[in-house]
């Protein structure tokens, strides 16, 4: 005969202690005994793409979100293997990383901090994934960026440009490829003296968030190092859509070079009224009146048309390039989806293969192995020339390309041409430049 | 003094827009008593009118040009217009070029017609709920508008330029004894601000002017007594709400050329187009002109260096201010009329 010791208050207790344990994040219990998080299975391993799916910047989410397919299908074999072979590092193979298929799931950061937070969040406790990738902000990077190092997951940055990116909020489980507002000064300034001499005075106008604010002082200070004078700087409201009011007072200020530290709908925007009120026909202290766009993305020139004719600005990436890795991946992207890929594009399938590069190379997920292995890796092969992941700020260091719109584009997707390409040698900086002053780079955290 | 001026003419072409999506707004919630959140949608609407019609008059087939190669280098495919086909390439390219204002006329039977759609499929059934159930579900109207035009036609701008007769500028400054460049003005906002004129005015005579407006008056005034005379005045307002739909959209076409329209733009304007409303008074239509315009003006004075120097961010806030101050010396606004949203 057996006796029951069920009893209505031992129920309610175990149910709790059961549903306290099934409420826990995933990384909090999972595998822990791997000793970080979301340790992935013998089969598959889940990575998370982040990317803006809703908002202004859904386009360029959705050639990041084609890069990433595309790099995905690579690693486990399938189609031409694009950059893969090019890359200098010949560890992955096609079977995946380490072994496991690679699986992904997606969020959508919508371009808000919160909303990238949380969809990352959910990718890695409910999704598992072991590293989170993506994001077409640097508002957007730096808060996922500091999420993923809370958790105990690498995160591989997709298109941001602040300076703080890797500079005041650098984070030990973050690396960026992309480069960054000072790179795009130091690439500029040269070009833009060997255009317009260093008799020049300019006029900023400079979205009034984060990274106008890092791009304007690192225009301006590489200008003024070659003789330009700043005459004014003007912060404009993110949401601004007609800049009229601020470019009009430009021509009678004494200026004769207006920097738009704008991207997206903003530079879109302001560069087409800048046009429109004639500024690119007028002359100021004797001097054709001049327009740079310090940060271009073929995806943004392209909703300001003709516009862009002329304009100096610089770029991360461009399809046009003609090494061994640019070829390929351009093949390989334009023959899957039938148009040539974006910088955004390029910088996120990168950094998925630089990622899966570094976990083969030092054979496991674990996030501080993945650190080690990528901290002062050199590479080549994937479109920038030699490539250096600094370990002091995890940055990539690498060719820089200072861009021109072009006169006479052939087709809608020619709208840039390459006027330099910068080496690295002559953007690269020293790790506590006051630029990048502030904030610690801290330890990697496994999680778990 | 030359600051002054050009201050004033950049306030014009922007009160413009806020004046003309104004207009349609208080036009709407004057005669049906509704809170039309999705009014701006209806602006960036008529943005995509000219869109749409830029690129039907571009539509093209392929020849392949062996001389050159495309992105994968493979000869290259160009595009060309059929209008080349039919009418030659110069001929063809005045046609292209004219985009815009051939939109103008597409757009009014286009715009009339989504307006009548959407009021009687969906906002007549929202007539005698709360302003607030209003206020929802033409803001949910407005989201799901732009989430459409987003899948057709993608989240980045589109741009969409002005005949080549209108692109540069006009130097004020030489034409009035100031130094070259001190006023400089494009065209096309000048047109924009003579054709919006013209919009305006042809309303308000609408109105004053003919037997249907002096009924749609009569109807605004008093509408249980309008209707107990035996007229149907649902009728007639459903058409006020087509005419408003066509003023946004009309406003939306000619504002295609001074910023790439984008999905979102209405939304843009809609914030400040209520706020207009509101000063200019709820229901008032020479308020709303008039506020749109004041509003416009004084915004593009805030955005002076000179003012934001003296007053940081001012020129983010300057007119939620002067909202926040008619309405505390003038609950009604600059024009409203007594027992307007008072109930």
């Amino acid at each position: 005969m057996s006796k029951s010791n069920f009893s209505r208050r031992g129920v309610l207790k175990t149910g709790m202690v059961a549903s306290a344990g099934l409420a826990l994040p995933q990384y909090l219990r999972a595998d822990a005994h791997a000793g970080f998080t979301n340790a992935p299975g013998d089969s598959e391993v889940i990575l998370g793409f982040n990317v803006p799916q809703t908002g202004p910047y859904a386009d360029e989410g959705a050639d990041e979100l084609r890069a990433y397919e595309l790099a995905v299908e690579h690693l486990n074999g399938g189609g031409d293997g694009g950059m893969m072979p090019t890359f200098s590092s010949q560890a992955l193979d096609g079977t995946g990383i380490l072994g496991r298929e690679v699986k992904y799931v997606t969020g959508d950061t919508q371009t808000k901090s919160d909303a990238a937070r949380a969809s990352a969040r959910s990718m890695i406790e409910k999704d598992g994934a072991v590293m989170i990738t993506g994001g077409s902000s640097s508002g957007v990077a730096v808060a996922v960026q500091a999420l993923c190092q809370e958790a105990g997951i690498i995160f591989m940055a997709g298109l941001t440009h602040s300076n703080d990116t890797t500079g005041k909020d650098k984070r030990a489980n973050g690396f960026r490829h992309f480069f960054n507002s000072y790179m795009s000064g130091a690439a500029l300034a040269p070009v833009l003296e060997a255009a317009y001499g260093n008799n020049r005075k300019a006029y900023h106008l400079t979205a009034d968030y984060n990274w106008g604010y890092t791009t304007q002082e690192a225009v301006q200070s590489s200008t003024e190092a070659m003789g330009w004078e700043t005459v004014n700087t003007v912060l404009t409201p993110l949401t601004q859509t007609d800049f009229s009011s601020y470019i009009a007072p430009v021509l009678n200020s004494g200026a004769d070079v207006l920097v738009l530290n704008h991207y997206g709908g903003n530079m879109v925007n302001s560069l087409t009224n800048a046009v429109q009120f004639g500024l690119r026909e007028a002359q100021a202290n004797g001097q054709n009146f001049e327009i740079v766009v310090p940060l271009y993305s073929r995806l943004m020139a392209k909703g300001a048309g003709a516009n862009v004719k002329g304009i100096f600005g610089s770029t991360n990436w461009h399809w046009s390039l003609q090494d061994a890795g640019s070829q390929a991946f351009v093949r390989s992207f334009g023959t899957k989806y039938g148009f040539p890929p974006s910088q955004a594009a390029h910088t996120c399938y990168v950094q998925t293969l630089l990622y899966a590069d570094a976990v083969t190379r030092a054979g496991s997920f674990n996030p501080c192995a993945v650190v080690e292995a990528l901290e002062d890796f050199e590479f080549d092969g994937l479109g920038n020339g030699p490539t250096l992941y600094r370990g002091e700020d995890h940055q990539c260091f690498k060719d820089v390309l200072v861009v021109k719109g072009k006169e006479n584009p052939d087709n809608e997707f020619d709208l840039l041409e390459i006027v330099e390409v910068t080496p690295a040698a002559q953007v690269t900086y020293p790790a506590d430049h006051p630029q990048f002053a502030g904030g610690a780079l801290g330890t990697c955290n496994p999680g778990a | 003094m030359d600051q002054f001026i050009l201050q004033i003419l950049n306030g014009l072409d922007k009160g413009s827009a806020y004046a003309l999506i104004a207009l349609g707004l208080t036009l709407i919630f004057g005669t049906l008593g509704v809170v039309n959140f999705a009014h701006g949608a209806l602006f960036m609407l008529g943005a995509f009118v000219a869109v749409t019609v830029s690129n039907i008059l571009t539509l093209s087939h392929k020849v392949v040009d062996e001389t050159r190669t495309d992105f994968l280098g493979n000869p290259l495919q160009v595009d060309v217009p059929y209008l080349y086909d039919w009418f030659g390439q110069t001929a063809g390219d005045a046609i292209i070029d004219w985009a815009v204002p051939i939109s103008i006329i597409i757009a009014i039977p286009i715009m009339v017609a989504i307006g009548f759609i959407m009021e009687r499929g969906l906002i007549k059934h929202f007539y005698k709920r709360p302003h607030a159930d209003q206020i929802l579900v033409t803001f949910g109207l407005a989201i799901v508008i732009q989430e459409i035009v987003k899948y057709f036609y993608g989240a980045n701008p589109i741009p969409t330029p002005a005949p080549e007769a209108f692109v540069g500028s006009f130097d004020f400054g030489v034409a009035f004894g100031f130094d070259p460049n001190a006023i400089i003005y494009p065209y096309w906002r000048l047109v924009y601000f003579f054709f919006s004129i013209f919009i305006i005015g042809a309303v308000f005579a609408f109105l004053q002017f003919t037997t249907f407006g002096m009924v749609v008056r009569a109807g605004m005034a008093d509408r249980e007594t309008v209707g107990i005379l035996g007229i149907d005045i649902d009728k007639r307002f459903t058409i006020m709400f087509g005419i408003a739909a066509a003023v946004a959209g009309l406003a939306g076409v000619m504002y295609a050329p001074i910023n790439s329209p984008n999905y979102h733009m209405g939304m843009d304007f809609l914030v400040l187009s209520f706020v207009v409303v509101v000063v200019g008074g709820m229901g008032s239509l020479p308020g709303a002109v008039a506020a749109g315009f004041l509003l416009g003006i004084l915004e593009s004075f805030a955005s002076m260096s000179a003012v934001i120097d003296i007053l940081p961010g001012i020129n983010q806030i300057i007119i939620y201010l002067v909202a926040i101050i008619i309405l505390l010396t003038r609950p009604r606004g600059l024009m409203g009329r007594k027992g307007v949203m008072e109930e």
